[in-house]
């Protein structure tokens, strides 16, 4: 049910996110404490490579990392097998990604390009 | 003499039955599943063979917790004077207390749990160093008697049915690091299928109730290890 490779996924992905997790929490710190509003926030956010590269990999890492872990749950826990259980892990992952690059394209690309 | 009576309860078929006991000083819960067995209901099926803890044979359930039977004294896991005994965990009941161990030595192969020899008998024996770290993990999981104790323990066992489970990983470290058996490769892909070390939780309910005190779940994080630097180094 998790062979290696996805054992491997789910470890270099936690990995990832352990140093975004906490860059995350400090900038949200950071930013309340001087009273920043939202449009200051997406004036800094917008057109940024360096936050869509923070906050893409992070959610890329959180799309992989979360879709195994509920695999392993429906395995054990709740006897999804075999082609669900791909399906599920995939469908979950996507539909983690997709609200996740979302929410990283509104802030920082969105209204640059358009 | 008997002091007093114990109240047993067996899981059965048809569900659970009683029996009264007599009950003794040194008192084992083998001794007490035979005593129903010979004097209350010879239709009452279960398993020993050596009754010294050596074959592997006796698991059963007792009071909810895995146990060696043979070896298990009564006074230890009982807090008054009622026991509860069943067949063991997470394998097929044959008859009563008798369970099918099909599964377990069957995953023990998977695990390529077996000897991969390179010589021949021309060639010299090969020379083990007693002090190398290999040879220390190696003898840490030599004693395994094949119980199953540790796997009707295990709940990644109960919740996946492909799990290869803590006796048949460990027997796989065991040969990794045996500097008589050639079959590392084998070894590593077996434990990283579907069912391999990687689904292994490492909550220690095999560590914990091994009656030989060995530690499945340590041998297993070597395995994870050994995969994960394989991974990276040969890419697979
Ligand atoms: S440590 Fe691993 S093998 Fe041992 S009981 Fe837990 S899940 Fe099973
Ligand atoms: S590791 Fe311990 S509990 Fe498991 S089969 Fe071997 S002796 Fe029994
Ligand atoms: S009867 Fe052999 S180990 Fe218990």
């Amino acid at each position: 049910m998790l062979g290696l490779r996805l054992y491997m996924a789910q470890r270099i992905t936690a990995l990832l996110m352990g140093p975004f997790v906490l860059g995350h929490i400090a900038v949200m710190i950071y930013a309340i404490q001087g009273g920043l509003s939202a449009a200051e926030i997406l004036g800094r956010t917008q057109g940024s490579v360096l936050w869509f590269l923070f906050y893409g990999l992070f959610v890329v890492a959180v799309s992989i990392h979360g879709a195994i872990g509920l695999r392993v749950i429906a395995h054990e826990w709740g006897r999804v097998q075999g082609r669900a259980l791909d399906v599920l892990m995939w469908g979950m992952g996507l539909a983690f990604f997709a609200l996740g690059a979302r929410a990283v394209w509104a802030v920082t690309f969105a209204g640059v390009v358009t | 003499m008997p002091s007093d009576v114990l109240h047993v309860t067996i899981d059965r078929a048809n569900g659970p039955e009683s029996f009264e006991v007599p009950a003794y000083d040194n008192q084992t819960v083998l001794d007490v599943v035979s005593w129903v067995q010979q004097n209350a209901d010879p239709t009452l099926s279960y398993r020993f063979a050596c009754r010294v803890g050596m074959c592997g044979s006796c698991a059963m359930m007792v009071n909810g917790v895995p146990r060696w039977t043979c070896r298990t004294h009564v006074s230890k896991v009982t807090d008054g004077a009622a026991i509860h005994v069943g067949p063991l965990r997470n394998l097929p009941i044959i008859k009563d207390l008798a369970v099918d161990m099909d599964p377990f030595f069957d995953k023990w192969v998977a695990a390529e749990g077996v000897h991969h020899g390179g010589l021949t008998r021309d060639d010299s024996i090969a020379v083990v160093d007693e002090g190398s770290a290999t040879r220390v993990e190696a003898n840490a999981g030599i004693e395994c008697i094949n119980c199953s104790v540790c796997y009707a323990a295990c709940d990644t066992v109960a919740g996946n049915a492909d799990y290869l489970g803590p006796a048949a990983l460990q027997r796989a470290w065991t040969l990794l690091n045996d500097a008589k058996d050639e079959g590392s490769v084998a070894i590593l892909d077996a434990v990283s299928g579907d069912g391999g070390c990687h689904n292994c939780h490492s909550m220690g309910s095999c560590t914990l109730y091994c009656p030989n005190e060995l530690d499945p779940m340590s041998a297993i994080a070597g395995l994870k290890r050994e995969t994960a630097k394989n991974f990276f180094w040969r890419g697979r």
